[in-house]
């Protein structure tokens, strides 16, 4: 079976437009002017600088880039280099030394940048993506906090009780993060052609855990560090690590699940019951229609499921259907298929969503009762459309299939065949 | 077993033991809580310390500790551990000294997680108030000095702490060895592989330890306010691993109903991936495979026959000897199979299971013809319990066999078709935990989902015919 490139990767390079772009150059930008304030600082008043916090936090910061965290939905997060960053930018004193006057905000943006890029090279050098994107929205967050606490706040709070300083940071934690998420949102709206405030949902519900550990950890780190001075930072490794391996752990069983249930989705192909790479694309089509009708990740998750498995159960049949195609068989049969699908998928007992979607798939969108799901007329919809068109890119395939869904507003939701034809219409762009 | 706790009776997972207590662990309880008791009497409380209000203190590490312990994370996964109150016990030895140490550490005898048996809580406070005062003496008599840490002494404090830590750590785990030792009531030996996990499991509980340390610099500034926010980060990570249980529980049962999806198409062969998967699993304990490659070749045996699907129906439902193309079609099914499970991110080794799992020792298996030692391991194991089954079921053509007929035909194929080793292994394997055969198969509803040609019974060889 040839392979197709992907068409996530593609849309993804076609996607380093506006918004990607905006940020690196605010990124680059940063960058450059708190190095060039850095130098002229080392020049005037190097004395004056806390030397060793700089490369203490800066190897935090590299440390923490070096063990990123890949989280459910292909995205990246680097918790502890986010701690290092935001406890550096929030540093009250060290051992009761301060360092106010000799922590400008644009160092603090200098060592974050250098503890990044150090902390990058081994990703590139070991042929990962460099994780650029995510390196600058941190860093912007980062200097947005640096500057304002730096230059306005830390000289209000000094000497105040320990209550109010507490509450002060946790407020410009939460700036920072809701920075840091918010163009997260941005660029994955972009990328993924979801709406921003759906985007934004998904990632709030995504990282609030997270950012509530980093927060706390940037608090706990700030002050035993003004009690104990820096090497106290290595006790604090341990637990920082004990986290990370929890959130490693979690992605990367979910991710091994997908993998699973994409495989396995395979033996009706296998088996010849349906077309190579049938259930594929379905899943690809189905989760493209839901984001652009505005479904949250975990409905997409679900959906993505079912449309992969929505074939399963024709190993229960005896004999192949021809070509595999449900579209072609009666309705009654349609049924049945579902029916043995769903029964299939509630064996696992943790599915039930899943098989509910699969269950309803064959029903028609208009004056079947109960209404389907919107998953269901999704997949339903999906399906038709590839078993009509299949792995064609032919444009005149495609609108032919769609016109015939239009006809039938019966069967399938005319919400969902338009959101199919804009999905279609990208595909067939994709491949020119 | 979790990290520093005593779990009498209370396996991890699967059905629920009689929880009982045997007189020589009993003994050794009484032992362990005369030692504290004493102890602890004989050392002078708060005394050491110089904090402003001792009392207020220690009711919050015990607050602390308390809610750490109460919270313990449900422990499906070995490797997976929560087990942070050893943080208060030791903030408590920095800040207090040995004895309110003790004194935090006994608040385990009050926790609110299950321990059903009396004797389970006495010992658990017991433990939890020796460690911590072993830990607290060691931390003074290095130190010198309880209290506040003083930032100018740093790398003392250091030191002293990390001794403190283990010590801590070696005397919780040394108590809890003990009784796991003692409260064996003649039963079969725990079948885990504690071992493989065991540095994990002190690697952790160290790092959870070295949190003392970060709490007792906090409490310079914060007060209290310290044990609260240590509290945020523990409970994410907390969180974040009881999702991971969630999700692997899941994963397992949906692979499971997806296997079984694949086998309803050969009513004879049902619950085959499931049993040879159980079997496999067997051979790797008993030959000492470690925990991860366990987990893999389970998943291997699961899936072992899963191109049996690309095999016609036609073929597998003829009577008679085969053409060679037909037989060609069956000698397939390991490839196939690969090539469905080939994008499943696990390990590279189960997937050789699945591609040689019809291999022979003498080099006339398929699909490669590898002989011996060239046949990956997972692949030699998988071919033993997957014979073993089809031997122990019925088949169209035949009732099954008896279990000790069955063994007699895998030492006979022993060093020909099968490897000795592995062999050896699974017979003393099903000797110590027997072998649960399947409801006998009675005649199928549906003729459809009748199989002839079984692949995998080796006393039964595929005819082809001769052209």
């Amino acid at each position: 079976m040839a392979r197709r490139p992907e068409p996530d990767r593609m849309a993804y390079w076609q996607a380093v437009d506006s918004g990607r772009l905006l940020l690196m150059a605010a990124a680059a930008m940063l960058v450059t002017a708190a190095f060039a304030s850095t130098a002229v600082i080392v020049h005037q008043q190097q004395q004056l600088i806390d030397w060793n916090a700089a490369l203490a936090f800066g190897g935090l910061i590299a440390f923490g880039e070096l063990l990123r965290l890949a989280l459910p939905g292909a995205r990246e997060a680097a918790p502890i280099a986010m701690v290092g960053a935001m406890s550096y930018a929030l540093l009250l004193t060290v051992r009761g030394e301060r360092p106010g006057v000799t922590l400008p905000p644009v160092l603090v943006i200098a060592v974050c940048a250098v503890g990044m890029m150090v902390g990058a090279l081994p990703h590139i050098a070991a042929g990962r993506p460099a994780g650029v994107t995510g390196m600058c929205s941190r860093l912007v967050a980062v200097a947005g906090v640096a500057f304002i606490f730096r230059s306005v706040v830390s000289g209000f709070v000094a000497g105040k009780p320990w209550e109010l300083i507490v509450a002060v940071m946790a407020l410009l934690i939460f700036f920072g993060w809701l920075i840091d998420t918010v163009v997260g949102a941005l660029i994955r709206a972009d990328d993924v052609g979801a709406r921003f405030a759906v985007a934004l949902v998904d990632e709030i519900r995504l990282q609030w855990r997270l950012g509530l550990a980093v927060g706390a950890s940037v608090i706990i780190t700030v002050f035993s560090v003004q009690a104990m001075g820096l090497p106290v930072l290595i006790a604090f490794i341990g637990p920082l690590l004990v986290t990370q391996v929890a959130f490693r752990r979690y992605a990367g069983i979910r991710a091994t699940y997908l993998q699973t249930v994409r495989s396995l989705a395979r033996v009706t192909e296998v088996a010849g019951y349906v077309e190579a790479g049938h259930s594929r694309r379905v899943s690809r089509l189905a989760v493209a229609v839901g984001r652009g009708l505005g479904m949250a990740e975990p409905e997409l998750l679900a959906l993505e499921y079912a449309a992969l498995m929505h074939d399963i159960g024709q190993l229960s049949l005896r004999d192949p259907i021809p070509g595999g195609a449900t579209v072609l068989v009666s309705a009654a049969d349609q049924q049945r298929i579902a029916e043995l699908g769903a029964e299939v998928i509630s064996q696992a007992g943790v599915l039930d969503n899943v098989a509910h979607l699969v269950r309803c798939q064959a029903w028609p969108a208009r004056g079947h009762d109960p209404v389907p799901p919107l998953g269901s007329m999704i997949i339903r919809a999906a399906n038709a459309f590839d078993d009509m068109v299949g792995s064609s890119t032919d444009r005149d395939r495609s609108v032919a299939a769609l016109d015939r869904m239009r006809l039938d507003p019966v069967g399938y939701d005319v919400a969902v065949v338009t959101a199919l034809s804009e999905v279609a219409s990208r595909r067939v762009a994709s491949r020119l | 077993m979790s990290s520093g706790q005593l779990g009498i009776g209370r396996p991890v997972a699967g059905p629920p033991r009689e929880a009982r207590i045997t007189p020589a662990a009993w003994v050794y309880i009484g032992v362990v809580v005369l030692a504290a008791t004493v102890l602890v009497a004989r050392t002078p409380v708060l005394a050491a310390t110089h904090a402003k209000n001792p009392w207020a203190d220690l009711v919050v590490l015990q607050v602390l500790f308390l809610i750490c312990d109460s919270a313990r994370a449900p422990l499906t996964s070995r490797q997976t551990i929560w087990s942070p109150s050893s943080a208060a016990t030791l903030a408590a030895a920095v800040l207090l000294g040995p004895a309110a140490a003790a004194f935090v550490g006994a608040v385990s005898l009050v926790s609110v997680r299950r321990q059903p048996l009396l004797g389970e809580r006495l010992f658990n406070g017991a433990v939890h108030a020796l460690s911590g005062l072993a830990a607290g003496s060691a931390y003074l008599a290095i130190n010198h000095h309880v209290g506040l840490p003083d930032y100018q002494h740093f790398s003392r404090i250091m030191l002293a702490f990390a001794v403190a830590a283990v010590v801590h750590v070696a005397a919780n785990h040394g108590m809890i060895w003990m009784i796991n030792r003692l409260n064996r009531p003649g039963g079969p030996p725990r079948a885990e592989a504690s071992e493989s996990s065991l540095t994990l499991l002190l690697a952790s509980d160290l790092g959870y330890a070295s949190l003392g340390l970060v709490i007792a610099s906090l409490w310079i500034n914060l007060g209290w306010f310290s044990a609260v926010i240590v509290l945020v980060p523990l409970f994410v990570a907390r969180w974040a691993m009881a999702q991971f249980t969630e999700e692997q529980r899941a994963y397992t049962a949906t692979m499971n109903a997806l296997c079984q999806a694949v086998e309803t198409k050969d009513y004879y062969t049902r619950g085959h991936g499931d049993r040879v998967s159980r079997g496999a699993v067997m051979i790797a304990r008993k030959i000492g495979m470690s925990s991860a490659r366990t987990e893999a070749i389970k998943f291997a045996g699961m899936l072992h026959d899963v191109g049996k699907l690309g095999v016609p129906t036609q073929v597998l439902q003829k009577t008679g000897p085969l053409t060679e193309d037909e037989f060609a079609a069956i000698q397939l099914h390991p490839m196939r199979g690969l090539e469905i499970v080939r994008e499943i991110g696990f390990l590279f080794e189960a997937l050789n299971g699945i591609m040689h799992h019809h291999e022979r020792i003498d080099g006339r298996g398929y699909p490669m013809g590898l002989a011996g030692h060239e046949i990956p391991e997972f692949a030699r194991v998988i071919a033993v319990a997957d014979a073993f089954d089809s031997m122990t079921t019925t088949r169209s053509y035949r009732e099954a066999k008896s279990i000790d007929l069955a063994i007699a035909e895998l030492r006979q194929g022993a060093g020909s078709q099968f490897d000795p080793v592995v062999v050896e292994a699974f017979i003393a394997a099903i000797g110590q935990q027997g072998w649960e055969l399947p409801v006998p198969a009675g005649p199928p509803a549906d003729l459809a989902m009748v199989t002839v040609q079984d692949h995998d019974d080796p006393t039964a060889p595929l005819q082809v015919v001769i052209p």
